[in-house]
């Protein structure tokens, strides 16, 4: 297959990712939605890591890997903070921070 | 060959990614991107990325999954309340989702990259493979993966602070 095809699923993966953190109001699904946005970077820095013939790429790749589980603890740790505190988990209604 | 394993894979991860954000329940949505995660392993392998592939099924669909479905069992996953905040807000996201494909796809495709319509440069069996990413780590980057070692370290000690349990001073 030729690279460009790994590019643009890589794009609709991302745009996929994008419109869920529009629509859903769960942060849990929020967080999915964001995994989804950086496992399609991934997917893109893998396919020009093999575009260019150099295995640079693959290492970036495993770096936001690494980024990603940093965030997915975090966030998690957020979501059971916020459920022990009997707050809704609904970032709509969280918004006291918004003014 | 490589282009039905490469159009059962990319019809796994979309399925997957799809799912993740339409489903209701977000329980269903950990389970869909799992199978968004093995779909993206199978496409790296087609990529000569076994490591990176690897490291996905293990580290992402492995250990990161099992802690999403410990928090999704433990805060328990109901579906949301119908009440949009923004009208129309259902309607506006998948167009600029939209957009946004179309915006990334000509950015890309438009580009002078032209080794785009190729299937990239014969490579040796030894690319991307567990001896040659680690030479990489830890000669080349030996740096950002201290600094990335670090990194996890401290969401780690983050995590706890956030969820922990607080002592009860009286």
């Amino acid at each position: 297959m030729n690279i460009e095809w790994y590019i643009v699923l890589s794009a609709l993966l991302f745009a996929t990712g994008a419109s869920g953190i529009l629509i859903r109001r769960s942060p849990l699904v929020i967080l999915l939605c964001l995994e989804l946005m950086l496992n399609a970077g991934n997917l893109a820095l893998v396919a020009f890591s093999r575009m260019v013939g150099n295995q640079e790429g693959q290492v970036f790749a495993i770096v936001v890997m690494v980024i990603a589980a940093c965030e997915v603890v975090v966030g998690l740790g957020l979501i059971v903070a916020i459920f022990r505190r009997k707050l809704p988990l609904d970032v709509d209604d969280l918004r006291e921070l918004r003014g | 060959m490589e282009a039905v394993l490469f159009f059962f894979s990319a019809i796994g991860a979309l399925g997957g990614a799809i799912a993740v954000v339409a489903l209701r329940n977000p329980f269903f949505s950990v389970l869909a991107l799992i199978v968004h995660l093995f779909s993206l392993a199978a496409l790296f392998l087609l990529l000569t990325a076994a490591f990176v592939a690897a490291a996905q099924v293990v580290v992402y669909a492995g250990a990161v999954m099992v802690l999403y479905v410990f928090v999704v069992a433990y805060v328990g996953g109901d579906g949301e309340s119908a009440w949009e905040p923004i009208p129309g807000q259902r309607l506006l996201a998948p167009l600029l989702a939209i957009a946004l494909f179309i915006e990334l796809s000509v950015a890309v495709l438009s580009s002078a990259l032209l080794a785009l319509g190729t299937h990239g440069p014969e490579v040796s069996p030894g690319f991307g493979d567990p001896a040659a990413i680690g030479r990489l780590l830890l000669e080349r980057f030996l740096l950002p993966f201290e600094a990335s070692s670090i990194l996890l370290l401290l969401a780690a000690v983050g995590a706890i602070v956030l969820a922990g349990r607080k002592r009860e001073t009286a």
